[in-house]
């Protein structure tokens, strides 16, 4: 604890569009719950499924999406400690991925969470699931969810995308082989979708959804790019509560609208040298999902100036990018014109995923701690917060040779253990004692309590 | 300049009267409950010894786990603290300037630092067990109903390697207990003790990189069975400074006469 030290502040606001956020968040999960009370369909699968597709089943369908239901269980503690109980005395070890551990749970309690921590009775089974076998979870996670159901009499039927073909291995374009394997599972899918509710398939929908999705994970990468500003107008910690809506509906058009009203804000923000940390005067990014019930560390680090700007996770989850060879990063331009059929709209949506940043974290260790490297420069970064996130094995392999590879290049890394879900694996106490070290070590002292 | 360095730890408060760069006095203490008025007393002991009173320190840093308790608290009203590792860092140069990786072993937690001019450029801290700390040597002390100050000289008696496990300090003293049921000699057992915390903090150590020259400080450091297994695992040879115990506090009142650091 130093004696306090002066810095000059520039002037911070509120976000304006807050609160829709927090609306469109908090109508995402009770639409689902209440989809049938309208008629509607309910599926459940990852934020990473090709979501456009079942929207070509019609307007009232309805889905959740499991790593963000995952999360939300992990932000209220005392509900996660139930599920993790319940899914451990079900026979599932610690171990495993902890968003699935915490869905699980809460399928086993029977009980089914809001956004405000409102405990639900009933945990709402989805009519069909529809996911995409990202990492060694995802396709597992599923098939017991189908299990878990068919225990308490709903038999769910599932259909999983393998999408295991990488990162475009050239920059300028995905191979054919690898859209065409993914196309040809949709296609299958479609007919599957049709046959398991017994709907029309609407392809005119399915366009629709397809332009949405393209659109909204473009704006999104707009919005993180103006966080290259000094000072930052957007800290991760709100950017997390932001992001989220792709992850939940990145297909929708409410989502479309509430990016680009959001985009125009953080525009206006930067041109008017709004910052999201008065004091900001350390810039940093972190990597692979926070320990979401242990927010505050990023409270914590704007007690010393060091304002967390983002990361390969919160820009490239949900944002669309163009990475050129040179390393910069430019937010995906739009294709000139939306798709018009379901062959055009498949082409579209499986190149365009194909380019999602995130796949370098399961597939070229080498290429993702590259990304890491041109955000650090980009974002005029002076350290990174590197997560061991014990509750994802996707997301957190090869970490550590992110690690190496970060200070071979003289970028100042900190490593703390933790787990985004489980809060037995992360100890904050510690975290922040060694936290408080780095930040000494790279001569900062605290500001304020 | 007269400064001091107090260094509140997990067992023992520590602290280091600093005139121009030179030690003139030094006193530690047990902590108990109340680490306010442990760290006084020490710090009163120090200045008894020195022959000064708090007004004639220009100024005091405080480090260790509890380093926040004295900070502008009286009598020692500490103007800063800093955290362990900055400390260790400073403390080591002062003594070693061509140390560039510090080994810190103290109650509670163990430390690797590599270091630049006295400068941090990385650090790594064991986590959440106190396997890789000097609590590990006392409890185990405990289980083979030998004295804490014997488990390094039994150690040394020793010149059989029997594997043990030190991942955990809980799962660790059934181990001993297994051994000493197994009629495993106590040299042996202390020795495998000792080689299990050393191959724990050197894999530690190894994540920062191990540079000569290597120092190696804290409580720890007073243990003889300590220092041959780590310079094995590490494949370096280590040095004790004198009085490693008091590295931290004396880093902490280096840090004090550089307040423009």
């Amino acid at each position: 604890m130093a004696p306090a030290v002066e810095v000059n502040e520039y002037p911070s606001e509120p976000l304006r569009c807050w609160d829709q956020a927090k609306n469109l968040r908090r109508d995402y999960y009770e639409d689902y719950l209440r989809a049938h009370e309208k008629g509607g369909l309910r599926w459940a699968g990852g934020a990473w499924s090709f979501s456009s597709v079942p929207a070509g089943l019609g307007e009232d369908v309805y889905c959740i999406t499991g790593e963000p239901y995952g999360a939300t269980i992990a932000f209220f503690k005392d509900f996660a400690a139930k599920c993790h109980d319940a899914t451990e005395a079900a026979g599932f070890p610690r171990t495993l991925c902890a968003y699935m551990r915490n869905y699980w749970g809460s399928i086993l309690l029977d009980k089914y969470l809001l956004t405000d921590g409102t405990v639900v009775d009933g945990y709402p089974p989805p009519d069909f699931i529809w996911q995409d076998h990202i990492c060694c979870s995802h396709g597992k996670w599923y098939q017991l969810v189908k299990w878990l159901e068919q225990k308490r009499g709903k038999d769910v039927p599932m259909y999983c995308v393998d999408v295991s073909v990488g990162y475009p291995s050239d920059f300028a374009a995905e191979e054919d082989y690898k859209v065409d394997y993914i196309i040809g599972q949709l296609n299958d899918g479609i007919e599957w979708l049709e046959k398991t509710t017994g709907r029309k398939y609407n392809d005119s929908l399915l366009c629709d959804a397809v332009w949405n999705e393209m659109n909204a994970t473009s704006l999104w990468a707009e919005v993180c790019a103006l966080n290259k500003a000094v000072p930052a107008p957007l800290d991760e910690k709100t950017m997390y509560s932001l992001y989220v809506m792709g992850t939940l509906m990145k297909h929708r058009p409410e989502c479309v609208a509430f990016y680009r009203t959001l985009r125009d804000e953080v525009q206006d923000r930067v041109k008017r040298g709004i910052a999201a940390v008065s004091t900001e005067r350390f810039r940093v990014i972190t990597d692979t999902q926070p320990p979401w019930g242990f927010l505050k560390i990023f409270r914590e680090m704007e007690k010393y100036g060091a304002v967390s700007v983002g990361s390969l996770y919160t820009f490239g989850l949900i944002g669309m990018w163009q990475y050129l060879p040179d390393g910069t990063w430019i937010p995906k331009p739009m294709p000139p014109k939306k798709p018009q059929t379901r062959e055009e709209a498949l082409q579209a949506i499986v190149r365009w995923t194909l380019h999602k940043p995130e796949w370098a974290h399961f597939y070229q260790p080498e290429l993702k701690t590259k990304m890491m490297e041109s955000i650090v420069k980009q974002w005029n970064v002076n350290a990174v917060l590197l997560h061991y996130n014990r509750g994802c094995e996707g997301l957190s392999v090869h970490i550590a040779e992110n690690r190496l590879g970060l200070m071979k290049e003289g970028i100042p890394v900190f490593p703390f253990e933790g787990n985004m879900g489980d809060e037995r694996d992360f100890d904050l106490t510690g975290t922040m004692a060694r936290l408080t070290a780095f930040f000494e070590s790279m001569g900062l002292k605290k500001l304020k309590e | 300049m007269i400064t001091a360095g107090v260094d509140v730890g997990a067992k023992f408060a520590k602290v280091v009267i600093l005139k121009d760069g030179q030690v003139i006095a030094r006193a530690k203490a047990l902590v108990g409950f109340d680490l306010l008025k442990s760290a006084t007393v020490v710090f009163e002991t120090a200045l008894k010894d020195a022959g000064l009173s708090r007004g004639d320190i220009q100024r005091v840093v405080a480090t260790g786990m509890g380093r926040n308790i004295v900070v502008q608290k009286p009598p020692i009203s500490a103007e800063e603290a800093v955290s362990e590792v900055v400390s260790a860092a400073a403390g080591a140069f002062h003594v070693i300037p061509t140390a560039r990786t510090v080994i810190d072993v103290g109650a509670e937690e163990g430390r690797g630092i590599k270091v630049e001019g006295g400068k941090v450029r990385d650090f790594v801290i064991n986590e959440r067990c106190a396997a890789g700390a000097g609590t590990f040597i006392e409890a185990m002390a405990r289980a083979l109903e030998v004295k804490v100050e014997d488990m390094g000289p039994l150690a040394l008696k020793s010149v059989n390697t029997i594997p043990m496990n030190a991942q955990c300090c809980v799962f660790a003293e059934s181990e001993v207990v297994s051994l000493i049921h197994s009629k495993i000699s106590k040299e042996d057992v202390s020795k495998a003790i000792h080689d299990a915390i050393a191959g724990r903090i050197s894999s530690m150590v190894l994540r920062v990189g191990v540079e000569k020259d290597v120092v190696l400080i804290g409580g720890v450091a007073l243990d003889p069975g300590f220092k041959p297994p780590l310079e094995k695992e590490l494949k370096a040879s280590v040095v004790i400074p004198g009085y490693p115990e008091y590295v931290s506090a004396l880093g902490a009142a280096v840090i004090a006469a550089n307040p423009a650091r």
